[in-house]
């Protein structure tokens, strides 16, 4: 899986953004999945059909979403320097130094106004990005105002560990395409359809429209969350490597009790270590899934990961595999 | 360019949820140039003109609703408590004229004469809890009758031409969107073309939410009055948009990421037709595209706005030029649409 | 209808947000009693029908059932157990408050933090945060583990006290008391005719997001709704704007979010009937469901009833039980009065937009 997982992580897709992240996507699965399509947000729809005869036969959402935070340029001064803002959660102090890279693969460096007179102050408006250039219409050969670029982070494998920028959410990304993979071999008697959704850094925007559309009978996300398991962390009892987290609730979403008992039971009969999630602060696609039409029970499985919002998100292969396999028996 | 719609609009009174004066006058005014229209339960204006061929729908949006206040109690000397509606900066209020209620009763905020102050709070901004409206009343009885707990506040301004190039008055957030909705209404589209006049942006974007909803439109453009920040002391890559550098179109901010594809199309209609354009370059604020991107199985989105200073308070500032321009603009871009259905096509691509 | 004892029963049960199922069951059957159907909805709202003579119209009346809550996050070697909050509390209020975590077995536990003489000066003035907090159970974590796991929720002790002057006080009140006046209305409706189907909706997940507001509203489609939920009793050093003395009736809001038609026909309903009423001034979301009502599908009118309370989101909250009986009694008239006329003509609804 980590290869896939390299080169998920390394495609571009800031929010809002999502053309190549989901062109890669789309190649991997479309000759796996019986129906693929995007929407008006840019949302990637797949179907896995099932056996509409089943007993108990039902509509899965497999929410993953494919977009990263990033950049915007908001504007180019006379020397040439790109202004900008945020898109998703971005913090200043994480940025400082940073190189980032345009959609168009041009290289900028990350830095601060050096009058600023406390670090303490430091705010996204008071740095910029430098390309190199000398002019505002040097600038303008290259950037424009509203390109967007994502952070540079090299993907590096470790023993079990990886670390990646983007590992939110192509983490979660390659879980889904994991899931198809094995169902593909398992079959299955439920639908299920598979979203790699769009600009949830942006606050769950691509999920809630999906969901619409779908209006399935359960939904399941999956995606990244904290861990407590650093020096003087804060209590949070996740931990990397010891398997996929099963969500109990984060600020979006209490998970729906059935879907809770469904992953549990699920993680049980074929095996596979979990833990529980508890997070404070954040949410996921489901927070906006859940109350679509007359209310989606939904729940979630997490992948730990260290770090995350920077280009050094840090992730367990062994906690990846677990989680596709923990998902994939949930459903099927 | 001719501002009397204009004047009228920004001289009524609409603080959100009682946006009923502004939708009788837009209502009597656009009803010849419909093919129908519609009232919905939370007071959203609908009108409706049938497409000469195609059935895709396209979605105007512009807001009816201004910021102002409410009435939540009283003194015994007959004076008004008030809460804000929408968003008002607290600094700018004492002194400042008001209307009350429907039959527009005159009354002035609190400003305790600057001989009376103590010199610690001289130096502190006002707080709304601390000031009054004044409206003559002596007792509390004599206020409770005129205006009830519950009633609306506007401000009081009048429509003035300023400068060159200028106007000042209140509400041009989004009186501005309102007069070009009913300008766009004049013609006939290929299209079926939606004109949502909304009510209560400014308290969380309401009215937008069920407007799009009930219309289900395949594209949805909303004009808006925006945020306009060139003035002193503000560092350049700080200003939101620039007073008479012509129409904003956004590319992002708070509540919705515009579509590209139609953000690039209606840019290059503006260039192609000499129409001065801006983008804004800051990615804060909302507006109604926020709810409508998100309506359903989701709507592409663009917001074409006027630059006006002093946003959300009775002395907003607008360059006439800009008007004009986002009035071309939106003019041009839906002429675009009917004349190249190809164009709108491409712009509702979905791979299947 | 003795309203005390039902106020016990409905606040004894525990049902924090999104872990409503102990309470679901109750609610139903006191619906059962009135309603031609009742069910229990996919995210747990329990909704009854009354069908009236005219079923073409169809109101809504929600009230929300989940009350605030904790949920164990983590146990620490000696027994400890660490939790956050489920919908808004105030941290202050926790220390010595006693509790009841709900995991295999109901285990009863007291909120400790280190004591005061071990403080720092520094520290004694500092205010109590979550992470200050735990919970002590008196097992260790052998014995605590058995019953207790990382996501089991926690309530407030029951503890239910009659008052002086018909004065009620115990947990979840916030919103019990809502549906204890819907029992009032559904009591009043048996000797009153109505036009309209009335849905009475027992909602979840208030405290956390609305959820059951939302949820409900669309499912149901309703042509008007009346939502009740509870508002600020009165108390000193509070400003009178935004409390409403208790006794004196309850509240009815005013505001952009609220119908004004529907509103003013409310308002002239108590004043007809002789009800007392009070008028609360809501210039923004309400902090209610009526925020989900107004804005489900195409939009739908909505008014909120608010009966006073103190003290709201403690294990004390207090209320006058007058106030809860002629919020019942106001609903039910209001709702037997609304006829066909009052509503939206269907015809007028043109066929170039979509109601669906």
């Amino acid at each position: 899986m980590y290869e896939l997982l390299n080169r998920l992580t390394q495609t571009f897709g800031v929010s809002g953004n999502e053309e190549p992240i989901r062109e890669l996507i789309i190649n991997e699965i479309k000759d796996k999945v019986d129906e693929i399509k995007t929407d008006a947000l840019g949302n990637l729809i797949a179907l896995k059909k099932g056996n509409a005869d089943a007993q108990n036969h039902k509509k899965f959402m497999i929410a993953a979403h494919m977009d990263e935070i990033g950049v915007i340029a908001t504007h180019i001064d006379d020397k040439g320097y790109i202004r900008f803002s945020n898109i998703g959660g971005v913090s200043p102090y994480t940025s400082i130094g940073q190189k980032v890279e345009f959609k168009n693969g041009i290289t900028g460096v990350v830095s601060y106004e050096q009058k600023l007179d406390d670090i303490k102050n430091l705010k996204l408006s008071k740095m910029y990005i430098d390309i190199g250039t000398k002019s505002r219409e040097e600038t303008e050969k290259f950037v424009k105002i509203g390109d967007t670029a994502c952070f540079c982070g090299s993907f590096v494998k470790q023993g079990d560990f990886a670390i990646s920028k983007a590992m939110d959410n192509r983490a979660g990304c390659a879980v889904a395409t994991e899931v198809i993979n094995i169902l593909s071999k398992t079959g299955t008697d439920n639908d299920i359809y598979f979203v790699f959704t769009v600009q949830e850094e942006l606050g769950l925007r691509g999920a809630k429209t999906a969901a619409y559309q779908i209006m399935p009978d359960y939904a399941i996300a999956v995606d990244v969350t904290r861990t407590g398991d650093t020096p003087e962390s804060h209590i949070m009892e996740v931990k990397l490597g010891e398997g996929p987290a099963i969500k109990i609730k984060d600020s979006s979403i209490l998970c729906h009790p059935a879907v809770k008992s469904l992953l549990e039971a699920a993680a049980k009969r074929a095996n596979i270590p979990y833990q529980y999630e508890i997070l404070e602060g954040g949410g996921t696609d489901v927070g906006a899934i859940h109350t679509t039409g007359g209310g989606v029970p939904s729940g979630a499985v997490s992948i730990p990961t260290r770090y995350i919002h920077s280009p050094t998100e840090m992730i367990s292969l062994k906690d990846l595999e677990n989680a596709a396999k923990l998902v994939a028996e949930a459903v099927r | 360019m001719d501002m009397q719609i204009l004047k009228e609009l920004t001289e009524l009174n609409g603080v959100s949820g009682n946006e009923e004066a502004v939708r009788d006058y837009i209502k009597n005014r656009i009803t010849p140039y419909t093919d129908g229209i519609y009232v919905d339960a939370l007071g959203n204006l609908i009108a409706y003109k049938k497409g000469k061929s195609s059935n895709i729908k396209v979605m105007l949006s512009a807001h009816m609703d201004e910021v102002g206040f409410m009435v939540t109690g009283y003194t015994d000397t007959g004076l008004l408590k008030f809460t804000n509606i929408g968003g008002v900066d607290e600094r700018i209020l004492p002194g400042k004229a008001v209307l009350v209620g429907k039959d527009n009763i005159p009354g002035v905020i609190s400003a305790k004469a600057i001989h009376l102050q103590e010199k610690e709070k001289f130096k502190r901004n006002w707080k709304m809890k601390n000031l009054y409206i004044d409206i003559g009343a002596e007792k509390k009885e004599e206020a409770e009758k005129v205006a009830p707990l519950g009633e609306y506040i506007a401000f009081k301004s009048e429509f003035q031409e300023f400068g060159k190039n200028c106007v000042k008055a209140k509400a041009l957030d989004d009186r501005v969107g309102c007069a070009i909705l009913m300008e766009a209404l004049k013609e006939t589209y290929d299209f079926n073309l939606y004109a949502c006049f909304t009510v209560q942006e400014e308290i969380g974007l309401r009215g937008a939410e069920t407007a799009a909803y009930t219309v289900k439109p395949d594209i949805a453009l909303v004009f808006e009055g925006t945020t306009c920040s060139d003035v002193p002391e503000t560092d350049k890559h700080l200003h939101s948009t620039r007073l008479g550098k012509g129409a904003v179109i956004t590319i992002i901010d708070g509540s919705s990421y515009a579509d590209k594809d139609l953000v690039n199309y209606i840019y290059n209609i503006a260039k192609d037709k000499n129409i001065p354009v801006q983008f804004k370059e800051t990615a804060t604020g909302g507006n109604d595209a926020g709810k409508i991107q998100r309506t359903r199985a989701g709507v592409k989105v663009a917001i074409i706005s006027v630059p006006c200073r002093y946003i959300h308070s009775p002395v907003s500032l607008m360059a006439k030029s800009d008007f004009e321009s986002a009035m071309k603009l939106a003019v041009e871009t839906l002429k675009d649409m009917s004349s190249n259905g190809d164009n709108l096509k491409k712009l509702l691509k979905e791979d299947k | 209808m003795e309203i005390k004892s039902i106020l016990k029963e409905l606040t004894k049960e525990n049902g924090a947000s999104g872990y409503e199922h102990n309470v679901s069951q109750i609610l139903a059957n006191h619906l059962r009693k009135y309603c031609d159907d009742v069910q229990v909805d996919k995210l747990g709202s329990v909704i009854g029908r009354k069908k009236g003579s005219n079923p073409s119209r169809k109101i809504l009346i929600t009230a929300h059932y989940d009350e605030i809550g904790l949920l164990v996050t983590s146990i620490d070697k000696e027994g400890f157990i660490r939790f956050t909050k489920i919908g808004g509390i105030d941290p202050k209020i926790l220390l010595a408050t006693e509790v009841v975590i709900h995991g295999k077995n109901s285990i009863p536990g007291v909120i400790g933090a280190k004591p005061p003489h071990l403080l720092s000066p520094e520290d004694r003035n500092k205010t109590m945060g979550l992470q200050d907090l735990y919970i002590d159970t008196g097992m260790n974590y052998e014995e605590i583990t058995q019953y207790v796991s990382i996501g089991d929720y926690i309530t407030f002790k029951p503890v239910s006290l009659e008052l002086k002057s018909n004065y009620f006080s115990s947990k979840a009140l916030d919103n019990r008391c809502s549906f204890a006046s819907m029992l009032v209305a559904l009591e009043e409706l048996k000797n009153l005719k109505h036009e309209c189907d009335i849905y009475f909706a027992a909602t979840v997940q208030e405290e956390i997001g609305l959820t059951g507001g939302i949820t409900v509203s669309y499912n149901i489609d309703p042509d008007m709704a009346i939502v009740v939920d509870v508002c600020h009793g009165d108390m000193p050093d509070v400003p009178k704007e935004v409390t409403f003395p208790c006794g004196k009736g309850p509240a009815i809001a005013v505001g952009p979010v609220l119908n004004k038609k529907f509103t003013n026909k409310l308002i002239d309903k108590a004043k007809y009937e002789n009800i007392k009423y009070q008028i609360d001034v809501e210039p923004g979301g309400t902090g209610t469901e009526a925020w989900a009502t107004q804005v489900s599908r195409c939009g739908i009118p909505t008014v909120l009833i608010s009966i006073p309370l103190r003290y709201m989101h403690t294990a004390v909250e207090t209320l006058n039980i007058t106030d809860l009986t002629e919020t019942g009694k106001l609903i039910a008239r209001f709702a037997a009065s609304l006829t066909d006329e009052d509503f939206e003509k269907k015809e007028e609804i043109p066929a170039w937009i979509c109601k669906f």
